[in-house]
């Protein structure tokens, strides 16, 4: 296997560097907008835990019956950031070894756990806006209220918004420099064949 | 012909005679004022409009331009709507010597400042019938402590302040034996006393305290302004009744060509109290102070003042004759000059304090009223506004060197140079206006724009509603020349003095929630799993709380017909605008309103027995008439168990 070029390795080395900032901000976040609620609320998803206006959404979401959101139900926040962790890793140790194999493990690993982390969103997502109280208070016939993966979802009188947050575009830019190296790499290949 | 000539003439004269005839008030507007005062929906004002309440005992606080009320924040007087004054936590705001005093008239407002500027901090308020002075906080825009003055018969010269809120002052209107005395009132020169307290302001929370009290002749003590810049360590008093009459004082109290501006050297008094000088006495009055932690008020009642006699002092007190029963005595934004407004008056004086400075050091005086220096007229003098109009009675300044004063007889405000004396302008007010206010027009800086004119007859300017009419205010455009009236607008209660503040000093500090963790109420329940009803001899504690769309508990058994009931309600939201309210089937008090993270009390006293509802009052949410419950009252002596609980019971 060919060996990669110096400049290749130095942007791997960032790329796996950018996600140390992940640590330091919210990963994604969810805006809610209602007639009473201008001003909007907001939900911060972090690599450890949830900031914002939590409690007033939980407040709000009883009456639908949804359940109450606490940080303690996410086993999540306490081995995501392991899982990051050895994914810079492997990004340095990629760096290292300095091969494209090396790289191609470790962009697949991002991709991943892009994935990954999605399907998990999406499964509390659809826990949450379809497991509901029968005896709360409003009850709407086949009405569910799964927030959105990525983008805008109306649900009752509220506009919900989800999206990366700075962690999250972190994470992208690190996969966007990833595949930079590769695409490079491959044209470099074949413009000496 | 010479008969065709008579008629001819005569309807002439006739129609001369009814062209004559004056047409009533002019009272349109002109050009575009409408768009001048109109805040588009969902746009702030410019100015809060902090508007004393007279005998409501409350404050105003109004937008402008647009002249929208906001809120009535209540000081002096209890308030049935929101609890104050009948919560168990707010009662103690209005504990006097006197007992429990649920009213006042609250006549003018003065804000801090700072270097001689508007700070956003507090707003203090005078109770004029039981003299009192209150503060209120711009970040909860509630009352936070009310001080009662000892040795007052009236707090009206009050609560001006200093330029940085060192002090403000409460001067008795009525003079009064000290002390309580009982003596004849015909003995009026021989035992009346005036009586102006200096209260310091901590600067760290605003609370208030009596540091010491002048001693001075017994006269009526009117109103009064603090110097600035130059003059600062100063204040000045208008006084009338300077002839000491104690009965039908429209006449008696008329007599004398001149009464007088009464000046104070405070720093010189505080040197003297410093230095140990004042003399102790007795003097019962109540401090009351509502702690934001705990959201309860409680009363200190003190029993002493330190009191200065300015006889004793000769450097601490001078007297600058005034003419005809000054009102107001209004100190312009450098300092340098006073303006005194005779209300019987046919031309206004203004003082210069730098004459003043003069006249003492040369001892320019014309004799002395009870022991006090009275300096020369004409020594103080910087000259007077000759013919301003009828009635002066209060003055406010722009930042252009201009002076605004209000005349109640001749119905107008009168624009004039404070250096030239010479007048520049005149509009009517509708009708006989009282107190007038620039924005910042008492500050070393005022933020200019308009004059609002706080009038004291409304007659047809709105439409009628009986005998009792609304109150009115009248905003004018000043940035230019003339003076332009923009609009009128209804004020609650009887609006005297009145200050405006830009809004950016307050509006982004505004409080929005009293987080829950922070409440220190020993009341509170600060989750449902704390809520509770425990009994303790025939009082009843029912720790309560408020969520939407439930109170828990909500079913409460087991309480006896005389029992003291008291619920207290924790508001468990936390957020922005979501209050709750409580009140109880024949409660004798009144309801409580709660905002997010407060704890508030309501004492109830079941008088019959039954199953009585209870319910929020506040329309909270989706659900909010569903946010109720019953308690269970059982005649006097039945043993029903103590129960309680909120849903059922899985």
């Amino acid at each position: 296997m060919k060996k990669l070029q110096g400049i290749s390795r130095v942007f791997i080395v960032i790329a796996a560097s950018l996600m140390i900032l992940a640590f330091f901000v919210p990963l994604w976040r969810i805006l809610m907008w209602a007639p009473q609620y201008p001003e909007g609320l907001e939900m911060k998803i972090w690599i450890d835990t949830l900031t914002g206006d939590v409690r007033t959404i939980s407040a709000l979401n009883h009456y639908i019956g949804m359940k109450h959101i606490e940080v303690e139900m996410f086993p999540e926040f306490l081995y995501m950031k392991y899982i990051l962790m050895f994914i810079m890793a492997v990004g340095f140790i990629a760096a290292a070894i300095g091969r494209r194999w090396s790289v191609y493990f470790f962009a697949g690993l991002l991709v991943l756990a892009g994935i990954g982390a999605l399907v998990d969103f999406y499964i509390w997502g659809y826990d949450y806006g379809h497991n509901l109280d029968p005896t709360a208070p409003i009850v709407i016939p086949g009405m569910s209220y799964q927030p959105p993966l990525i983008g805008t979802k109306i649900l009752l009188n509220f506009t919900a918004f989800s999206g990366p947050d700075i962690g999250g575009w972190l994470f992208v830019a690190s996969a966007l420099l990833t595949f930079g190296v590769i695409f490079y790499e491959f044209y470099l290949q074949r413009k000496k064949v | 012909m010479n008969k065709i000539t008579t008629r001819v003439s005569v309807l002439l004269a006739l129609a001369g005679v009814l062209a004559c005839q004056p047409k009533g008030p002019a009272s349109v507007t002109t050009g575009d004022a409408a768009s001048k005062v109109y805040v588009a929906p969902g746009q702030y004002d410019e100015f809060y409009n902090i508007v004393s309440g007279g005998f409501n005992g409350q404050i105003g606080v109004y937008g402008i331009p647009s002249g929208r009320l906001f809120r009535i924040l209540p000081v002096f007087s209890v308030s049935p709507e929101n609890g104050y004054g009948y919560s168990e936590e707010t009662k103690p705001m209005l504990n006097t010597s006197h007992g429990f005093v649920p009213w006042d008239d609250l006549h003018h407002i003065a804000l801090s400042t700072t270097k001689g500027e508007h700070d956003g901090r507090w707003a203090f308020a005078n109770g004029n019938n039981t003299p009192r002075v209150a503060r209120v906080s711009f970040e909860s825009f509630r009352t936070e402590e009310i001080l009662e003055i000892p040795n007052s018969g009236g707090n009206h010269s009050s609560p001006f302040i200093t330029e940085n809120t060192e002090y403000l002052v409460a001067g008795t209107r009525f003079s009064i034996p000290m002390a309580n005395k009982d003596v004849a009132i015909d003995s009026y020169k021989e035992n009346f006393k005036g009586s102006i307290s200096f209260i310091k302001v901590d600067q760290t929370n605003g609370r208030m305290n009596i540091a010491f009290q002048l001693r001075t002749p017994g006269f009526n003590y009117d109103l009064s302004r603090a110097g600035k810049g130059v003059s600062h360590g100063w204040f000045f008093f208008s006084c009338y009744n300077t002839e000491q009459a104690h009965t039908l004082l429209e006449v008696n109290a008329s007599q004398r060509d001149k009464d007088f501006i009464m000046a104070i050297n405070w720093k010189k008094a505080e040197e003297y109290i410093a230095q140990g000088k004042g003399r102790v006495e007795k003097a019962k009055y109540a401090h009351n102070v509502y702690d934001e932690k705990t959201h309860m008020a409680t009363t200190t009642m003190k029993d002493e003042v330190v009191v200065l006699d300015i006889k004793e002092f000769p450097d601490i007190a001078y007297f600058i004759p005034c003419p005809k029963s000054p009102h107001g005595c209004d100190v312009d934004p450098s300092g340098e000059y006073i303006v005194g407004s005779g209300k019987l008056a046919a031309m206004m004086p203004v003082f210069s304090f730098s004459k003043l400075q003069n006249a003492i050091a040369n001892k320019e005086y014309d004799g002395d009223f009870d022991g006090i220096p009275v300096i020369k007229y004409e020594a103080a003098l910087h000259g007077e506004v000759k013919k301003p109009g009828l009635g002066p009675l209060h003055t406010e300044f722009d930042a252009n060197g201009n002076a605004y004063t209000s005349f109640f007889v001749s119905s107008e405000i009168v624009k004039w140079n404070v250096k030239t004396l010479e007048v520049l302008d005149r509009v009517p007010t509708y009708y006989s206006i009282g107190h007038l206010s620039v924005p910042g027009g008492p500050t070393s800086k005022p933020h200019g724009k308009y004059v609002i004119a706080y009038n004291k007859i409304t007659k047809d300017r709105y439409l009628p509603t009986g005998p009792e009419l609304t109150q009115s205010a009248q905003l004018y455009d000043i940035s230019g020349d003339k003076m332009q009236l923009l609009l009128d607008f209804p004020t609650v209660g009887e609006p005297h003095y009145a200050e405006s503040i830009p809004a950016s000093l307050i509006r982004d500090k505004s409080r929005k929630i009293y987080p829950i963790e922070e409440n220190a109420n020993p009341y509170a329940a600060k989750g449902e799993g704390q809520a509770r009803v425990e009994r303790k001899g025939n009082e009843v504690h029912v720790y309560m709380t408020a969520i939407r769309s439930h109170l828990t508990p909500d079913n409460i058994e087991g309480v006896n017909v005389g029992d003291d009931v008291y619920f207290h309600v924790t508001n468990l939201e936390q957020d922005w605008d979501v209050p709750h309210g409580f009140a109880i089937k024949g409660a004798l008090n009144a309801e409580i309103l709660i905002m997010p993270g407060e704890t508030q009390t309501l004492k109830w006293k079941p008088l019959q027995p039954g199953v009585v509802p209870f319910y929020c009052t506040d329309f909270c949410s989706a659900l909010h008439q569903e946010m109720s419950g019953y308690i269970r009252v059982s005649a006097a002596g039945v043993k029903t168990p103590l129960k309680f609980s909120t849903g059922t019971p899985e």
